[in-house]
């Protein structure tokens, strides 16, 4: 069902389909540095426009770090991240999420105190015109954008079957529904890129599928790229067409889950020398 | 289930209208009947002033999530340009309710003007460190005051920065019609007072319909977020600096209309009345009633208002009392053990359990 | 000579604030609350201080050390009572509780010893006079800075080397990781409340026989400053309380004799609104970044 990974020219693998197309993600040598500590380095990666990517490694490998560089939630101390083609150099987290980047986080962070629907319908203000003026006197520019806001919101709650939860209090939502509306939130800001850190943590085996199959439904519904740091290797061996493993910091392999299933220095990686064997 | 909520937020908000018309009109008829005596019938204004002060501080301590120490130093800076705009134009505009308006709009866009000065460099700077720039600022803005010497005769108005201490009312070289309007550390001087019940209430309406029209609009919603989760809200795209500075703004505005009103009240006042006890005499409505519940804001500003009045008798010990008074309030709704029994008690928590 | 004579001035003051905030920054460090109520206590050892000089006239040493031990009950008892119960709450409440704290203080203070100021005897009396007296220096100057400076290097020493400073050290970074590790966070805290009140006590003493009057109100603003002093410096940090407390005097006591008296307030608060928008967190804080 997938189309299968290609190289292309810079060295980089994309699936088939998006040969041609400009890539939604190239990282050029990206790098941190934390007080002499390269949490990061010479991180480079290339992701195709409706690809589902898998970015893996061991406990500290620098995975989330790599995710928080390219919402810029830190700085990189070196190296180029091109998003469609675009630096995002001088940008900020903000300015990136406009830019097309959403994300979820590892320790869930929602917006606790608002509702469901309006932790959606927030992550659409960027789309929403209206000024604070029009807010305040409730003109009719307040009552049009706030009805199409609405009607989007409940749409893609339905996405998860979560339309008869809007007015419940995020914090009080139960975990997995927490995770879900994380992703539906990000998926409200129109991202051309969506970044997935940990999906499917602390989610027992039928949820876990039932979320390979969202994360599916995701990338043909909105015809975007996916990217998710998962230890789950069921879900990320099925679903993700191209994988990236970092340990220490450094990209150790790139390829198709075939590959780095047999890729000797992905099981050192994980499973340590084995130097009796 | 959109139905239910659309009507649980709009009755909230229309019971908050309706107490405050309600205790308006009750005070109104109580103060025509006679029954409000003389210090009570002199509370009215400043109740209305401090509930708006209450509510506009809620939207930066409640809604928006930050601490502000300086809130005073709003209301000083709207007192003190009110009261400017409005002796100025004694002549000028004669009608007594034109020139109240004239003088809190007046208020308020020098505090606006205030609110941005500060907030725009500390918004930046979190949690107690924007607690003690704003306390910073707001005892600046203090001392700021008190160096003013203004007058107006039909030159128009002179102003004098008194650095040195030693200026007085002389040196503006005011004409013999020309009226002095602060006097430095004496504050305000023979100011005509125009403030009345009826304008307080317009203002705790106005206030009202801004803090909670805003707070139910995108605004209000990417404010509430960036109170939940800072590093979430930007990352779904919102400019973060630009809501703190809206909401921070906002309630400066508020706080300067509500001085405007204050300051009118008042034939003197000082500039040393709007110091770091005031804006924790508010502070204290706020967390009091319910951080972003703004009738509890209400209802505390005009309970602890009046409560000091109440407690007249005792003289001496009302401060005392006041003091245990907030202590145990603040034990028996946050010490655990305390909360999770009145938790018990009401029956509406149960049922939000229940819904998720 | 003139300005020699203000920056003299300047640094006993600073020594003074100096003192208060080094109590403050370790309350705040362990606590992570504002206590407003720190300014009061430091009343509290000036009236108690005051009391055993002038109605029992006890010598100053003696009172002092009375002063002490006052304030180190006084402060343990207040965390005991107030803070103690609120210590999962939400920081405004207990920001709200030690105004609560500091109001009782203070009307407590106004209800047993009146409103009027009382004139408080300096515990040392006298000046040193220096380049055939052009420059006097008053022993309780010299006095206040020597006192600073063995409060600071005890107090550092305390923190890193003995058994309840380096509790104290690991319950300001993690209670309930100090608690796993066998430490007594209830009686840690205790201990911090009671080191920053007995220092509280020993800057009311100075306090009082720099400013030679005494009132209900006398702690409210140099508690302030103090606290505005630790934030300077870097909040939890002792050396930058130190160094924040010396600045703070020595910026007020210049900027009153060659800018205004009256705005001397204004610009060690427009320094510090300087000195945080450069460095969020103080001359020698350290920013802890927000783990995602």
């Amino acid at each position: 069902m997938f189309g299968k990974l290609v190289p292309v020219p810079s060295g980089a693998v994309i699936p088939e389909r998006d040969i041609g197309k400009r890539p939604i993600l190239n990282c050029i040598n990206l790098g941190v540095t934390f007080g002499g500590l390269k949490a990061v380095d010479d991180f480079n990666l290339m992701i195709g426009r409706t690809e589902i990517a898998g970015l893996i490694g061991p406990n500290g490998a620098g995975k989330t770090t790599v995710f928080n560089l390219l919402t810029k939630v830190y700085q990189p101390t070196h190296g180029t991240i091109l998003l469609d083609g675009q630096d995002t150099h001088n940008m900020t987290t903000a300015q990136v999420n406009r830019a097309g980047i959403a994300r979820t986080f590892q320790n869930i962070r929602l917006f606790n105190d608002l509702t469901v629907e309006e932790n959606v319908t927030v992550a659409m203000d960027a789309q929403m015109k209206y000024s604070m003026v029009s807010g305040i006197f409730r003109l009719p520019s307040f009552w049009k954008e706030e009805k199409v806001a609405h009607e989007r919101a409940l749409e893609l709650l339905s996405l998860f079957h979560m339309q008869d939860l809007a007015n419940v209090k995020a914090g009080s939502l139960p975990y997995g529904a927490q995770r879900r509306l994380e992703i539906v939130r990000a998926l409200a800001t129109n991202p051309s890129l969506l970044l997935l850190d940990e999906p499917a943590a602390g989610m027992n085996p039928s949820e876990t599928a039932e979320l390979m199959e969202n994360i599916r439904k995701i990338r043909d519904t909105f015809q975007i790229a996916i990217m998710l740091i998962e230890h789950d290797m069921n879900l990320v061996m099925n679903i993700c067409e191209g994988i990236c493993v970092l340990n220490f910091g450094r990209v150790i392999a790139k390829g198709s889950p075939e590959e780095i299933q047999s890729n000797p220095v992905v099981i050192e990686a994980y499973l340590g020398k084995q130097k009796e064997a | 289930m959109k139905q239910r909520k659309i009507s649980k937020t709009n009755v909230v908000n229309f019971s908050t209208y309706l107490g405050m018309v309600i205790f308006f009109l009750v005070m109104t008829a109580l103060s025509k009947a006679g029954v409000l005596n003389r210090s009570m019938t002199g509370l009215l204004v400043p109740i209305c002033c401090y509930m708006s002060m209450a509510v506009s501080l809620n939207l930066t301590v409640g809604i928006l999530g930050e601490l502000s120490l300086g809130h005073a130093g709003f209301m000083s800076v709207g007192a003190f340009a009110g009261v400017i705009a409005s002796q100025s134009l004694l002549d000028v505009v004669p009608s007594a309710g034109l020139r109240l308006t004239i003088a809190m709009i007046v208020g308020a866009l020098f505090a606006t003007v205030a609110g941005f000065i500060v907030g725009a460099p500390v918004l930046r700077l979190q949690g107690d460190y924007l607690a003690i720039v704003t306390l910073a600022f707001g005892e600046i803005i203090k001392e700021l005051v008190t160096c003013l010497i203004v007058g107006h005769d039909e030159n128009g108005l002179h102003i004098l920065f008194n650095l040195t201490g030693n200026k007085t009312v002389e040196d503006l070289g005011l004409s013999d019609t020309g009226i002095a309007i602060i006097k430095g550390a004496q504050g305000t001087a023979s100011v005509k007072t125009i403030a009345s019940f009826t304008a307080g209430f317009i203002l705790v309406m106005v206030t009202l319909f801004i803090v909670l029209n805003l707070k139910h609009s995108r605004a209000g919603r990417a404010i509430m977020a960036l109170r939940d989760n800072r590093i979430a809200t930007s990352s779904i795209g919102i400019n973060t600096t630009k809501y703190k500075l809206m909401a921070f703004v906002t309630s400066a505005a508020l706080a300067g209309a509500a001085g405007a009103l204050y300051g009118l009240n008042y034939s003197s006042l000082q500039a040393a009345k709007f110091n770091f006890n005031t804006s924790i005499l508010v502070l204290v409505f706020v967390v009091l009633g319910g951080l972003g519940n703004i009738w509890g804001s209400l209802v505390a500003a005009a309970a602890l208002t009046i409560l000091p009045e109440a407690l007249r008798e005792f003289a001496d010990y009302r401060m005392l009392v006041y003091a245990i008074v907030l202590i145990l309030v603040m034990l028996a709704t946050h010490n655990p053990t305390l909360q999770s029994f009145f938790a018990r008690l009401k029956p509406g928590k149960k049922e939000e359990k229940e819904a998720a | 000579m003139e300005f020699l004579s203000y920056l003299i001035s300047g640094i006993s003051l600073g020594s003074i604030y100096a003192i208060i905030a080094l109590g403050y920054t370790m309350v705040y460090g362990i606590a992570k609350m504002l206590n407003f109520a720190h300014g009061d206590i430091i009343m509290i050892g000036g009236y108690v201080s005051f009391c055993s000089m002038y109605y029992l006239n006890l010598p100053p040493i003696v009172a002092t050390l009375l002063a002490v031990i006052a304030c180190t009950v006084l402060g343990i008892v207040i965390e005991r009572l107030a803070y103690a119960p609120l210590r999962s709450a939400p920081s405004l409440a207990v920001l709200i509780t030690a105004i609560g704290v500091s109001y009782f203080l203070q009307n407590s203070a106004l209800l047993i010893w009146k409103a009027a100021a009382k004139t408080y005897p300096p515990v040392v009396a006298g000046a040193v006079q220096l380049f055939n007296g052009q420059l006097t220096i008053s022993y309780i100057s010299l006095l206040t800075i020597a006192a600073c400076i063995v409060i600071m290097l005890a107090l550092t020493t305390f923190v890193s080397k003995s058994k309840m400073g380096k509790a104290m050290r690991a319950c300001s970074e993690d209670k309930g990781a100090a608690q796993l590790m066998g430490i007594n966070v209830n009686s840690t805290i205790s201990a911090t409340f009671a080191i920053g009140s007995a220092l509280a006590a020993i800057a009311g003493v100075l306090l009082c026989s720099f400013n030679t009057s005494l009132m209900p109100t006398t702690g409210s603003m140099p508690g302030i400053k103090a606290f505005t002093a630790a934030v300077f410096g870097g909040i939890g940090s002792i050396p930058g309380a130190f160094l924040g407390g010396l600045l703070l005097g020595i910026i007020e006591a210049l900027a009153k004799a060659y800018i205004s008296t009256q705005l001397a307030n204004s610009i060690v608060f427009a320094v510090l609104i300087v000195v945080l928008l450069v460095k969020p967190a103080g001359l020698l804080g350290k920013i802890v970044p927000e783990k995602v």
